[in-house]
């Protein structure tokens, strides 16, 4: 393995400023459907008493999730000494802060009060995941910042692998706080499994992988940098293994809720009857998110990178769909005020609630990928965060 | 404004003698008069050792000695719309002009339920039941979301920051969400847009020493009484009756009970 060369990318291009302004655009109209949202209320969207969480929800927790998984390269890297993953360390580290940062933008711009930050960052309630979650947010940035500044200075590389594992066991918290914000609500026959949890760390490493890999292959693509087989298919074998994982665990979850009569109604729901929940669920879900990929990732007819990045394009859409199911279908689905029996109210007691998503809520979530993107593009012109060639003979540890 | 709760907290239970005393005169002649007006079966007095509305005043803090409670006797034969429209006139509540019917505040509701197998239905006020082991007060990060001493669960809508996670945890569905700007409130009940709320028992009512709104109009239906005590009427009913909570399984044990469902 040759000696590895770390460079910014030349901020000083008509390309750069392009993605600049693209990313810098879609941020800016996600801030102003934000606006949009708050000067009137949430009357101008779909959100109601019934679906309380709407799209922007479901963007903010799938950037989230992802920030946790796009740290996996890194940790594979530093905790577990695999040298092959350590010219993208850097890389893979800064985007989780930037995944982080866009989820958390789209999670406060979507409160009733934005303004009020400061009250949730000053009063809090330990009792409470949604505080914990600000700890385990904010630590996360803390300690990857530490993990990157070990990383990228040289007299501090020794301390890479400690902070390395710090940051490694503070996501598996962070993305266990993250799921048991749904964990733990005992209302909802949609929520109430301890799998989710676990089913959350696994879908970070799928979704943040899939975003990786398509930070990494258009970065080095639009740079004119070489990026050599031997990493991108460990990458998109790696990728595979973990929609198989989500996979996995989306049946396990569904099976055993079958079983159960207390859940099986909600399951049903989601499985038949459902609607646009089935549909998102069967179609967008299983089939393009987690069937599709995989044979794209692993089929001899499609090895290119159109085929992968479509692939991680398809991977990110089932997760947002994923998420949208979890989230939206576990709200619209009646809560059991008295169970077996058939209820209604003027309050929608008894009755499948309905949402529609409206076009500033979608806006305020693209405007989070936007925030994401934005902050990826600035950070790689400042600072040296890609390796200048990953060519197979300097990627790979077993090149002569 | 700030509300009474707010004053509650921050003044001293050492306040003047002489103006508590003629305050709870005051009380005492309100709560007489409402028990007046209030159908037979409300029982509003008391035994001698029995604490009452009375012996409670805003110079007192909420006490934990205390825990106040509903008990609806869903047999009784009432328009429990009564109740609803009672306690939207209360708090200044449908006063929306842009929202969407499943946007709109309701603190109580009526609902209707049916057994589908035997066929029996009944109908019943559902208002947030003010568990003792709230989720909304477990879940909400900034703590707005809160149960004061004496059990009554209620947002300081000073600290919501509108994330709205109590209405996920909710499984009474009794909290409600502000979508739009909202003008002509009440006095005792600051509604903004932003802000989550939802029934708070009518708490400064009942520091004024007066009935929830919805018990005033329940014709006797809706009993309201410190369960704390063995000799309010509410305890003696729940003794000699029983009473059930709605979505007991949780083991929240909610203040509100039930009689006939």
């Amino acid at each position: 393995m040759k000696k590895l060369h770390f460079i910014e990318v030349e901020g000083n291009t008509k390309g750069f400023f392009a993605f600049l302004s693209l990313f810098g655009l879609i941020s800016l109209i996600g801030i102003l459907a934000a606006y949009y949202m708050e000067h009137n209320g949430h009357w101008v969207t779909g959100m109601n008493n019934q679906v309380i969480w709407g799209t922007p929800h479901v963007f903010a927790i799938f950037l989230i999730v992802a920030a946790s998984g796009a740290l996996n390269v890194a940790s594979i890297s530093s905790v577990f000494s695999k040298t092959a993953y350590k010219p993208l360390a850097r890389l893979s580290g800064m985007l989780s802060i930037a995944l982080l940062s866009g989820g958390l933008v789209v999670l406060l711009l979507d409160l009733g009060r934005p303004d009020r930050l400061i009250v949730a960052m000053t009063e809090f309630n330990f009792v409470s995941i949604f505080t914990w979650n600000i700890f385990l947010y904010t630590g996360f940035m803390g300690i990857v910042g530490v993990y990157l500044w070990t990383m990228m200075d040289r007299p501090y590389n020794n301390l890479t692998k400690k902070a390395g594992l710090t940051a490694f066991i503070w996501r598996l918290i962070l993305t266990t706080g993250t799921g048991s914000i749904f964990g733990f609500l005992i209302s909802r026959e949609a929520y109430d499994s301890a799998l989710l949890a676990p089913m959350f760390i696994i879908m970070s490493f799928s979704f943040g992988l899939a975003f990786f890999l398509l930070v990494l292959m258009g970065s080095y693509k639009y740079t004119q940098r070489e990026l050599g087989d031997y990493i991108v298919n460990r990458l998109k074998n790696l990728l595979g293994v973990f929609v198989a994982a989500v996979l996995y665990f989306a049946i396990v979850y569904h099976v055993t809720n079958l079983y159960s009569a207390e859940h099986r109604d909600v399951t049903l729901f989601v499985l038949s009857g459902g609607g646009i929940y089935t549909f998102l669920f069967w179609v967008v879900q299983i089939f393009m998110g987690s069937l599709l990929p995989l044979f794209l990732l692993y089929s001899p007819s499609t090895q290119n990178r159109k085929m992968y990045s479509l692939a991680s394009v398809l991977i990110i859409l089932g997760g947002l769909a994923q998420l949208y199911v979890i989230i939206i279908g576990g709200q619209a689905y009646p809560m059991e005020l008295f169970p077996g029996m058939e209820v209604s109210s003027s309050f929608y007691d008894g009755v499948v609630a309905s949402y529609a998503p409206s076009l500033p809520e979608f806006l305020l979530g693209i405007g989070g990928i936007g925030v994401t993107l934005l902050i990826v593009t600035i950070a790689i012109a400042a600072l040296k965060f890609l390796p200048i060639s990953l060519a197979d003979e300097i990627a790979n540890p077993h090149s002569k | 404004m700030t509300n009474n709760f707010d004053e509650k907290l921050s003044e001293s239970q050492d306040s003047e003698q002489a103006v508590e005393s003629s305050r709870r005169n005051f009380i005492f002649g309100s709560v007489a008069a409402a028990g007046l007006t209030v159908a037979p079966g409300m029982m509003l007095y008391q035994t001698a050792n029995a604490r009452s509305l009375s012996d409670f005043s805003l110079n007192e803090k909420a006490s934990s000695q205390v825990r106040w409670g509903m008990l609806v006797d869903t047999t009784k034969q009432v328009d429990w719309n009564k109740c609803v429209d009672a306690c939207n006139k209360e708090h200044g509540l449908n006063n929306e002009t842009h929202s969407r019917d499943d946007q709109k505040t309701q603190y109580i509701r009526v609902v209707d339920v049916k057994n589908k197998t035997t066929g029996y239905s009944m109908s019943l006020p559902v208002m947030c039941q003010h568990c003792e082991s709230a989720p909304c007060v477990d879940v909400c990060p900034t703590g707005a979301s809160m149960k004061r001493a004496d059990g009554i669960v209620l947002v300081d809508r000073h600290r919501c920051i509108g994330c709205r996670y109590c209405m996920m945890a909710c499984p009474y569905k009794a909290r409600s969400f502000v979508h739009e700007v909202l003008t002509d409130q009440t006095e005792n009940t600051p509604r903004g847009k932003g802000c989550v709320e939802s029934c708070n028992m009518c708490v400064t009512r009942i520091d004024n020493g007066q009935l929830p709104a919805c018990v005033e109009a329940s014709e006797g239906a809706i009993i309201f009484g410190d369960l704390n005590d063995p000799q309010s009427d509410i305890s003696q009913l729940l003794a000699k009756h029983g009473g059930k909570q709605i979505r007991a399984d949780l083991k929240l044990n909610p203040g509100v009970h039930y009689q006939g469902i």
